[in-house]
């Protein structure tokens, strides 16, 4: 493997990792807002419960995407400096409004809800959390606009070989963005609803096969106690609360993420027709959506592709909106790149040993291809998953069967699956392209860049390997104790994110939570002591 | 002179005092917990002081990294592209340090403490020295060729700059978190915070002095030379306030002193942001690393409205964590019963 190799590898390792965290803090941030808010208009006890139970596993989790934030930040510089030279008057900018104007709201204002339980009057508590929320929002707003920018460059000119940027708007208004910012969001929403109802659904089950939970004969549950800290009758409500509310989310988030993602295959068809070309696997212009192609759908020449099922008209409706306009294939797009950006990588040293060498217009068509339908796959069994899981507990509780309950809690990987597969589709989908080209015929389509100029001239292959290396090594040691503090914490239930239910007899657990809500802060009350 | 290049530049070098600040002390907090700390319960002292704010102080890192991005893109390329493995080693110390504030306290057993004390010592004292060494090197130079990338090989930023940085902010942080303990705690971690500050200061600062001395030397003007004599005298105030237990004002008089150091070190390196020690020719300026005024002055309209707003919310969660912690605070640590006390999706029955 050469420098560049090593480099793509390790953007790709490090940035899906992070993506493992941020959707699950973006949705479960917003879901314990609402909760939170809940509790704060009802004061009923299981909202607090529900609040302090999943937030802490999203405190958790939010650590390690910081964490691996950060190495996303200095990685452009590090590994990446051509391409930080030629994009960065234009990318740099949402970058550093990111830093600014998101990443300290997040952070100050999580600070003040994690330590602040006591210290803040209660409304100002609640409203910590929602500008935290809100901030992660626009943290993904900022980074999406800089990701999009690399797919769909706008408002820029070249000036001595460098995109210059010369209309802001153009860029923080790109309709690239501005359909994979809410696409991604209820990305983000689709996994923490997966993850409510999967942990939910364990909990309730165990409440039926511990006896605390009994069947009455017309079917409904009949919510018991026990002297386990915390697992008494409001606990009953915490879990089917925290399902219903889990499954609503996934299925809205799946609606959202269709509609969304229509808009963004017709952009694609314009912006980057060889990516949805490849993500067809579609070699020849045609009208059909395929369902399965065989043959070897990862040669680049299409020769032996063959659609074995094929839906007709619609990939013409997925581009168009209708059924019958013929949409290019991959061998008629080769033609036109060939035409519009060259045979062969110029001859200049940045391109290191690829200089002169033929270009691959065609991205690898087995990640498009698969990445595509493993995203939709996977996002439309979780919703489906989440509708049974709705008809499944009409009755107040999940069936007593072991294999249902498994099959919930793995259900929670699901969404996590399709925002990978979607991002490794986008990312992997716009090669040989770092700066993708945009067909835009306004003098901007000059304006690309080959992932092969991209990567750091003066960093050799060696210093590439020991970070890849390294970094991953140290991501698998991090994600086992993450899981594994997560799954102690979810087996704790409630009582492991609020120790005063352990202490108190359970049958006083009422007065500790009154129906007052919310209490006054105490005067002595230094902290929360999260540590 | 080019105005909005040198604005970007100021605001960056703000950026980075800023978080040699705010930073500072929790870096330094940081590698206080073995040997200053004396049990689990001071560690959590010192833990708590901090626990609130430490992740907002590191976001003036990433501010500080992304608005050099966008404000002087080939100076974040050929900085970080040439220190790649001191940085890979901060990015290491970072990411293990964050995890450990947060998971120390999750298990409740002495291995599982040691081993994330540990890495919050060795990620704080890694981070600092790593971040000091790169803002040394970046006054001093690197080997750079004409296209801004090093030549010469992984170790060839090597040098005493390197490790004078390094010890620069380490010494700093350590002093600063000294300074920070005295006022935010109370009893005996207190008494000995303020005891160590007065006796340690003059060791503690000498190698960020002679950093600034150094750069002095090298190209230093009129002005910078004065701020480095007012530093001087802001850190002996320091000593002073710290001896008759004036805890704030010590305080105070460090962070002058950092303000004063880091402008007279910045002060000297105007206009080079990164000399190139192969040819003065490739050395990486204020006018020839920054971007195109549209966008200097798109990032300055964000930063008017952006900076205050950071600093007005930042200072009301001091104002909101004000009080004194200390150790009969503390409460127990959280022992639970689990829910569910067999095994996860194992158990057979
Ligand atoms: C769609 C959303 C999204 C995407 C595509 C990315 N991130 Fe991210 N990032 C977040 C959404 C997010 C977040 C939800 O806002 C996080 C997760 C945990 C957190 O603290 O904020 C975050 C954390 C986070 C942090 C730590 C912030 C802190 O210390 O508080 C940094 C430096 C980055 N990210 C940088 C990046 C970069 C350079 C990316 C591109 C390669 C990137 N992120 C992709
Ligand atoms: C603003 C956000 C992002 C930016 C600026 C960005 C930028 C880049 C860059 C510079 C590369 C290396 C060049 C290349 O191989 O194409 C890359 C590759 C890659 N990125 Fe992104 N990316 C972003 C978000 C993401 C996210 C969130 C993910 C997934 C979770 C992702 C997944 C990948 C993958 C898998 C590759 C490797 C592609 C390959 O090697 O062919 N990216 N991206
Ligand atoms: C019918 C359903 C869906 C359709 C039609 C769809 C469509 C798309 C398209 C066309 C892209 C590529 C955008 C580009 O390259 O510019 C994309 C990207 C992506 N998809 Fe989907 N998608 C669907 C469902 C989902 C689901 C269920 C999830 C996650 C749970 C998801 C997560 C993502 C992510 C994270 C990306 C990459 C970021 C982005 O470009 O927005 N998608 N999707």
């Amino acid at each position: 493997m050469d420098a560049l190799e090593i480099a793509r590898w390790q953007f790709g390792i490090t940035t899906v990792y992070h993506f493992m965290m941020v959707p699950l803090t973006i949705g479960l941030g917003l879901v314990v807002a609402v909760i939170q808010t809940l509790w704060h208009r009802t004061g009923r006890p299981e909202y607090l419960r529900m609040t302090k139970f999943w937030g802490k596993l999203f405190l958790i989790n939010f650590i390690m995407g910081v964490a691996t934030g950060i190495v996303q930040e200095f990685q452009f510089g590090m590994a990446w400096s051509e391409y930080s030279r030629f994009v960065g008057d234009v990318f740099g900018a949402p970058l550093a409004m990111e830093a600014l104007l998101a990443f300290f709201v997040e952070s100050t204002f999580l600070g003040l809800w994690i330590f602040g339980w006591k210290q803040l009057k209660p409304a100002v508590h609640l409203a910590c959390l929602w500008i935290a929320v809100i901030g992660s929002v626009f943290s993904a707003y900022f980074i999406i606009v800089a990701n999009s920018w690399m797919q769909h460059p706008v408002g820029v000119e070249m000036i001595d070989g460098r995109p210059v940027m010369t209309d802001a708007w153009a860029v923080f208004t790109n309709n690239t963005a501005l359909v994979a910012v809410p696409h991604t969001l209820f990305g983000a929403l689709a996994v923490a609803g997966a993850f409510l109802l999967g942990i939910a659904w364990y909990h309730l089950w165990r409440r039926r096969h511990d006896g605390t939970d009994t069947v009455g004969p017309d079917g409904r549950v009949v919510p018991g106690s026990s002297d386990i800290p915390g697992r008494d009758r409001a606990d009953h409500a915490v879990w089917i609360r925290s399902l219903r509310i889990g499954a609503v989310v996934a299925m809205i988030s799946f609606a959202g993420t269709a509609v969304t993602g229509d808009l963004q295959g017709k952009l694609m068809f314009d912006q980057q027709p060889m990516k949805m070309a490849a993500a067809e696997a579609a070699c020849h212009d045609g009208t059909g959506f395929s369902i399965l192609s065989v043959g070897n759908v990862g040669s680049k020449n299409c020769d032996d592709v063959v659609a074995v099922i094929e839906v007709p008209g619609l990939l013409s409706f997925l581009a168009e909106g209708d059924f019958t306009t013929e949409v290019r294939g991959v061998n008629s797009l080769l033609d036109q790149y060939k035409a519009d950006y060259g045979t062969h990588l110029p001859d200049n040293p940045i391109y290191g040993d690829r200089a002169g060498k033929e270009i691959q217009y065609v991205p690898v068509m087995e990640v498009t291809y698969w990445g595509f339908r493993m995203m939709i796959g996977f996002g439309g069994v979780a919703a489906l998953a989440a509708l049974a899981a709705l008809w499944l507990t009409r009755k107040g509780t999940v069936p007593a069967s072991r294999g249902l309950m498994r099959l919930a809690v793995f259900g929670i990987l699901a969404p996590f699956g399709a925002n990978a597969a979607g991002w490794i589709f986008t990312e992997m989908g716009r090669q040989p392209f770092v700066v993708a080209p945009n067909p835009d015929p306004s003098g901007i389509d000059q304006v690309f860049m080959f992932t092969a100029a991209a990567v750091s001239p003066g960093v050799s292959a060696g210093e590439l390997l020991t970070s890849l290396v390294v970094l991953t090594a140290v991501y698998a040691v991090l994600l086992v104790v993450e899981v594994k503090l997560l799954v102690k914490y979810v087996r704790g239930g409630v009582a492991s994110a609020m120790p005063e239910l352990a202490h108190a007899p359970a049958d006083e657990n009422e007065d500790q939570t009154p129906g007052g809500g919310p209490g006054k802060p105490g005067a002595d009350d230094v902290l929360a002591f999260a540590y | 002179m080019e105005l909005l290049p040198t604005i970007w530049f100021i605001a960056i070098a703000v950026l980075w005092t800023g978080y040699l600040f705010l930073e500072g002390f929790d870096l330094g907090v940081g590698m206080l917990m073995k040997g200053f700390a004396r049990n689990n319960t001071e560690r959590r002292v010192l833990l708590n002081t901090i626990g609130p704010v430490w992740d907002g102080n590191e976001v003036w890192l990433l501010t500080a990294g992304g608005a050099t991005f966008a404000a002087f893109p080939l100076w974040y390329a050929s900085l970080f592209s040439a220190l790649y493995l001191p940085l890979l080693l901060v990015l290491v110390a970072l990411i293990f340090r964050a995890v450990a504030f947060e998971y120390r306290g999750k298990v409740d057993t002495p291995q599982w403490r040691a081993r994330w004390d540990w890495a919050i010592v060795l990620g704080s004292l890694v981070a600092a020295f790593g971040v000091g060494a790169a803002l040394a090197l970046t006054t001093t130079g690197l080997p750079l060729n004409a296209n801004g990338d090093r030549d010469g090989g992984p170790f060839a930023w090597f040098s005493a700059y390197a490790v004078l940085g390094g010890l620069a902010v380490v010494g700093f942080s350590l002093l600063h978190a000294l300074a920070f303990l005295a006022l935010k705690t109370d009893g005996d971690v207190r008494h000995r915070a303020r005891q160590w500050f007065v006796r340690l200061l003059p060791v503690l600062l000498l190698p960020i002095a002679g950093w600034a001395v150094a750069l002095q030397l090298q190209s230093g003007k009129a002005w910078t030379w004065a701020a480095v004599v007012v530093a001087v005298a802001a850190a002996a105030l320091a000593w002073f306030f710290g001896r008759r237990g004036a805890e704030g004002r010590a305080f105070l008089s460090l962070g002058a002193f950092l303000l004063l150091g880091s402008a007279s070190i910045f002060g000297a390196a105007f206009p080079v942001v990164l000399p190139s020690t192969l040819n003065p020719d490739f050395s990486l300026t204020v006018a020839n690393a920054s971007s195109s005024d549209y966008t200097l002055g798109l990032m300055t309209v964000v930063a008017c409205i952006g900076l205050p707003l950071v600093l007005a919310y930042q200072a009301w969660t001091y104002w909101v964590f004000r009080r004194r912690v200390s150790a009969a605070h503390i409460p127990e640590a959280h022992s639970f019963l689990p829910a569910i006390a067999s095994r996860v999706l194992a158990s057979k029955d």
